[in-house]
């Protein structure tokens, strides 16, 4: 109990650090903060491959590609640097949509049941880290593999879509030459480098 | 173990602390890095959700929308950071209130 309450501190806190930061690389920094105290979260809450995930696929993957884009761009631009300054302009809707979420909120957690009910159970509980207990990993795979597998195929054509959408766009700029050998020549002279090199 | 060891209600509300921390940044930053890494916040309190309400109801359906979710949330880190780049390339400008190549 103690354990939820620092967690959540320590996610709001970075939380509002990460949306506040002027530099985008601190941002990165309060959004580790955030990821990681998640994934404990996450383990408290039995859920032990989703914690793994959390801590490889956001802190590993993604916060390097932010991390590597901030460094490919960012040095020294200006744009970069700017702080939050739409709020004026936009403190109307912003305040409109807050309402409406804090409403549906109150909503939710008044409808919430506060006793524990276990009518569609899909394993036990137990001590984390055995088979065939609620959330460990032998139960999620099991789930995965068997009621779950069109998710699961589902997410595969996701990040295919992903790797082509990704190349499409920030690899080179004229890939496809048309046809003839002058086009090709004309293609590699015009390509846009995806670095540019200082010699 | 077999109660949570606060209300669900708790995690509930964490998330959608989390969740509006997320919309805040999408609205007020024009760094187009930090509207998704704001994404990225909104995404992760959603998951808190799932995985709440999946170990609430002890069925693990949660667990595979989370991992979902994570999946989904990778391909648009990705794509959203593609399309930053060759924003820059082509503008070596990010603000996201003036990069309007596709306004109608």
């Amino acid at each position: 109990m103690i354990l939820f309450w620092i967690l959540a501190i320590a996610l709001v806190l970075s939380a509002v650090f990460t949306v506040t930061q002027k530099s985008p690389v601190y941002s990165v920094v309060g959004l580790l903060a955030n990821f990681v105290a998640l994934a404990i979260l996450y383990l408290t809450l039995n859920a032990e491959f989703v914690f793994v995930m959390q801590i490889v696929v956001y802190s590993g993957a993604v916060l390097v590609l932010f991390l590597f884009v901030i460094a490919m761009l960012s040095s020294g631009v200006g744009p970069f640097a700017e702080g939050p300054n739409r709020l004026p302009r936009i403190i109307g809707p912003a305040l409109g949509v807050v309402a409406v979420g804090a409403a549906a909120l109150v909503y939710t957690i008044a409808r919430v049941p506060l006793q524990e009910p276990a009518p569609q159970a899909s394993a036990t509980l137990g001590q984390a880290g055995q088979a065939g207990v609620f959330g460990s990993v032998a139960d999620f795979g099991a789930a995965l593999f068997s009621t779950h597998l069109l998710p699961f195929e589902v997410t595969a054509l996701i990040l295919l879509v992903a790797v082509v959408g990704v190349v499409v766009l920030a690899g080179d700029a004229a890939p496809m030459p048309t046809r003839g050998r002058h086009a090709v020549r004309r293609a590699a002279r015009e390509r846009e480098p995806i670095a540019k090199v200082r010699r | 173990m077999t109660s949570l060891p606060v209300d669900i209600s708790n995690y509930v509300g964490l998330s959608a602390v989390i969740f509006f921390i997320g919309v805040a940044g999408v609205l007020t930053r024009r760094n187009p890095l930090i509207v998704l890494m704001s994404i990225e916040l909104m995404f992760n309190a959603a998951n808190l959700a799932l995985i709440a309400f999946s170990r609430f109801w002890q069925n693990n359906a949660g667990h595979i929308f989370a991992f979902l979710v994570i999946t989904v949330a990778a391909a648009e880190a990705a794509i959203g950071l593609a399309i930053v780049v060759v924003a820059f390339r082509r503008a070596k400008n990010v603000d996201v209130d003036e990069v309007a190549g596709l306004h109608g």
